[in-house]
């Protein structure tokens, strides 16, 4: 097994293919949860957890399902669903066993279904893991990892901006770009700053 | 006859979905370096919006509440993976451009907020008439956010140099320029709002 890779996976889903910054995934989210700084970490914690799982499961639907049958043009309808109805299922889970762990991060859930971050993960895997109808060789340790680093650098730009945004609070800022406007050009900032891991070669 | 063109004007102004609402951002940001690839993204949303509030209202009368969003997303992934089939079949170029936002389209907020808002609740007519008007407003912004920063960033305009003897911006096709483009245009859109609503003010306080 190439330990390298996998570094390589997570140093580029971190830092040079943040998913917020420089791939839009889940800015909605971003920009409407980041206002404090502990419901951004159980953001980012509920949406690593999602993607992990979600790049674990969609791969094994890609392999064993969509791919023998010849019907991979069915990959966005099957992935929304199963990522659906699995983020309705981890909330019920959770709610049952743990109110306290609920509480922290359950609200989130439900909003994670529409996140774009969760499915564009899916959908990159199957792109990148798999060449033509074959799956590449540890393709699915790959595509977890892929998952699971995407929602580190998910939650790495959230406590970046939530931080920020704290301060923010309590300067004087044009009241037309109070909140939003302003957050988006922190954002623009924090992207301009992530860009200098883009020499990173391997 | 009025209603429905209220209807549809409503998606283009007050309730933009970029500007005013603020929805839809991921593929807004990330398909608009260049206007081409914003009008194919805005015609693509806009077919899916079209077709599944369409189906959405004429089904409303069947579809149990509680499990509704399952049942939109069904329908918007259906015409979604119709979308992705068409373009790679006809405009391979744009599909390699969108790229990964062809299939997110099923996540846009714009298309399963329409579906849960509107949609939903209103008789045919006046769903073709919305979808229309948000497909239009979206793709307007869509046009705006691109135009500005092709022109900064590349200098050109749809694929024509617009801008000679000037040094390309380049950060404004990449990711920064984006964000920053979204910020300052929503920054003007508010700055209009207030200053509107001080003027109204001031007329009120004329009048008393």
């Amino acid at each position: 097994m190439d330990f390298g890779k996998f570094i390589a996976i997570a140093i580029s889903m971190v830092f040079i293919n943040n998913f917020i910054l420089s791939k839009f995934l889940g800015l909605c989210s971003f920009i409407g949860v980041s206002k404090e700084t502990k419901p951004a970490v159980s953001m980012g914690l509920a949406v690593t957890f999602v993607t992990t799982m979600s790049s674990l499961i969609t791969w094994l639907i890609y392999r064993y399902l969509l791919i023998p049958f010849n019907i991979t043009y069915l990959r966005t309808i099957s992935f929304i669903l199963v990522i659906a109805s699995f983020v309705q299922l981890v909330e019920m889970v959770v709610r049952k066993i743990s109110p306290l762990l609920y509480k922290a991060f359950g609200i989130y859930l439900p909003l994670i279904t529409v996140n774009c971050a969760v499915l564009g993960v899916a959908v990159l895997n199957s792109e990148m893991f798999f060449a033509g109808t074959s799956s590449m060789k540890n393709g699915f340790i790959m595509s977890v990892t892929q998952g699971f680093f995407a929602g580190i650098g998910y939650m790495l730009a959230m406590l970046l901006m939530s931080g920020i945004r704290e301060r923010l609070e309590f300067t004087e800022v044009p009241a037309s770009l109070k909140d939003v406007p302003l957050a988006f050009i922190i954002a623009s900032l924090m992207s301009l700053a992530f860009m200098g891991f883009n020499g990173f070669r391997f | 006859m009025k209603r429905l063109i209220k209807e549809f004007t409503k998606g283009i102004g007050v309730e933009n979905p970029t500007f005013g609402l603020v929805l839809g951002l991921c593929p807004t940001l990330a398909v608009s370096t260049s206007v081409r690839n914003a009008i194919g993204m805005g015609i693509a949303a806009t077919f899916v919006l079209f077709c599944s509030n369409i189906i959405i209202s004429s089904l409303r009368k069947f579809i149990p509440s509680q499990i509704r969003i399952p049942c939109f997303i069904v329908i918007i992934a259906t015409f979604v993976t119709i979308v992705e089939l068409l373009m790679k079949a006809y405009f391979p170029p744009l599909n390699a451009a969108l790229g990964i936002f062809v299939p997110l389209i099923v996540v846009n907020c714009i298309v399963l907020g329409r579906a849960e808002a509107f949609a939903c609740k209103r008789p045919v007519s006046d769903s073709v008439f919305d979808a229309l008007g948000m497909g239009v407003g979206f793709t307007l912004a869509l046009i705006i956010i691109a135009s500005i920063r092709e022109v900064l960033g590349a200098g050109k305009f749809f694929g024509i140099t617009v801008l000679k003897g000037f040094e390309p911006v380049t950060m404004m096709i990449l990711s920064p320029g984006a964000l920053l483009t979204m910020g300052l245009l929503i920054g003007i859109v508010n700055y209009w709002h207030i200053k509107a609503k001080a003027k109204k003010k001031v007329k009120e306080e004329e009048v008393r």
